[in-house]
């Protein structure tokens, strides 16, 4: 087995360690909009960076915002919130609440984007950081904005090629009509490194008495 | 008594987010908004109470926490953070301060301001 490989069970481990992070975003989301947010099943993916901008813009606009952090710790990569742009103004206004006018929605636009991508990122981290029994830092958020490719860096650094490991899951705001993504990206050295880990997972859960798994 | 609060986040919409859920807790409390960590140790001489959120540019909010400490041992100070790992939550508790989790719920801050409202009047002579 190469290391940019993953087998089904590592792979069906990464997705069930990806939800319960998404599954605390998702929860957090829910708070600040007060509104029930939809979850689909988590999708983990070795691609290629520009294949990995592609499949964020299946379905969206090209214009895309996101907010964006850096993790580094036992793996590495970022972690993106991310949504058509269009949509960004009606996200602000579902977390800051509809008394606000337009002019002030616009005014809070950058700082509630980013203060959002910060507790949705941050919660999905940390929960996988606390599954994996590991400690993770991560850097402050920052918004982009643009396409697939300038999202995933595609361009700038000529590496659009370089296989990387793609986890995304999409969300829904029913009542408000805004969906969009979660994406953790992560370069192969680091997938060698999540690879031990996550078969230190898989152990522990074999080492449990039988009932308790699941 | 009304208490003042010290409030320590660099995003201007979480301080908005604590003020708001202060009002609806403790109306009649002070609120002192800072967004770093040199802005909060100006400040503090002010205050009863410490909420400080984790991820700041420059120095972050544990070890502003460190720092407090260092002059108040006893002022109830809570960490405000999304990032849950315990690593950090752990860390909060040996510098013994709280924890309270982002998104910000008017549950989780008053059951913290009705421990440190205790702990101050005990401490009171």
């Amino acid at each position: 087995m190469n290391a940019d490989e993953l087998t089904d069970i590592e792979q069906d481990a990464l997705a069930e360690i990806a939800n319960m992070g998404v599954s605390r975003a998702a929860n957090s989301l829910r708070q600040m909009v007060g509104e029930q947010v939809l979850l689909s099943v988590p999708a983990v993916k070795i691609v290629t960076r520009r294949a990995a901008s592609k499949l964020v813009e299946r379905n969206n606009a090209k214009k895309l915002v996101a907010v964006q952090q850096s993790f580094e710790g036992p793996f590495a990569g970022r972690a993106l919130l991310i949504f058509p742009e269009a949509q960004s103004l009606e996200l602000v206004r579902s977390i800051v609440g509809d008394e606000h006018s337009l002019e002030d929605v616009i005014d809070l636009e950058q700082e509630a984007l980013a203060e959002t991508g910060n507790i949705i990122l941050n919660g999905c981290l940390a929960t996988i950081a606390n599954v994996l029994h590991r400690t993770m830092r991560m850097s402050l958020p920052s918004i982009v904005r643009g396409d697939g490719a300038t999202l995933f860096e595609v361009d700038q650094t000529s590496s659009g090629g370089q296989f990387v490991l793609f986890l995304y899951i999409d969300f829904n705001i029913k009542k408000r009509n805004v969906h969009g993504f979660i994406a953790l990206l992560m370069d192969l050295p680091s997938i060698a490194a999540l690879k031990d880990i996550v078969n230190d997972f898989i152990r522990g859960i074999e080492k449990q008495p039988s009932g308790h798994v699941g | 008594m009304p208490y003042k609060v010290l409030v320590v986040d660099d995003s201007k919409l979480a301080r908005m987010v604590m003020a708001s859920a202060l009002r609806r807790i403790r109306p009649e409390w002070i609120l002192i908004e800072t967004s770093n960590a040199d802005e909060a140790l100006a400040a503090v001489d002010t205050a009863d109470i410490a909420l400080i959120d984790f991820n700041m540019p420059g120095t972050d909010g544990l070890e502003l926490v460190a720092r407090i400490r260092n002059t108040y041992p006893a002022m109830p100070v809570a960490v405000v953070s999304a990032n849950v790992q315990n690593e950090i939550i752990g860390r909060a508790r040996e510098l013994n301060a709280g924890f309270i989790p982002k998104p910000l719920t008017d549950e989780s801050l008053a059951a913290f301001l009705s421990g440190a409202t205790l702990r101050m009047k005990k401490a009171a002579p």
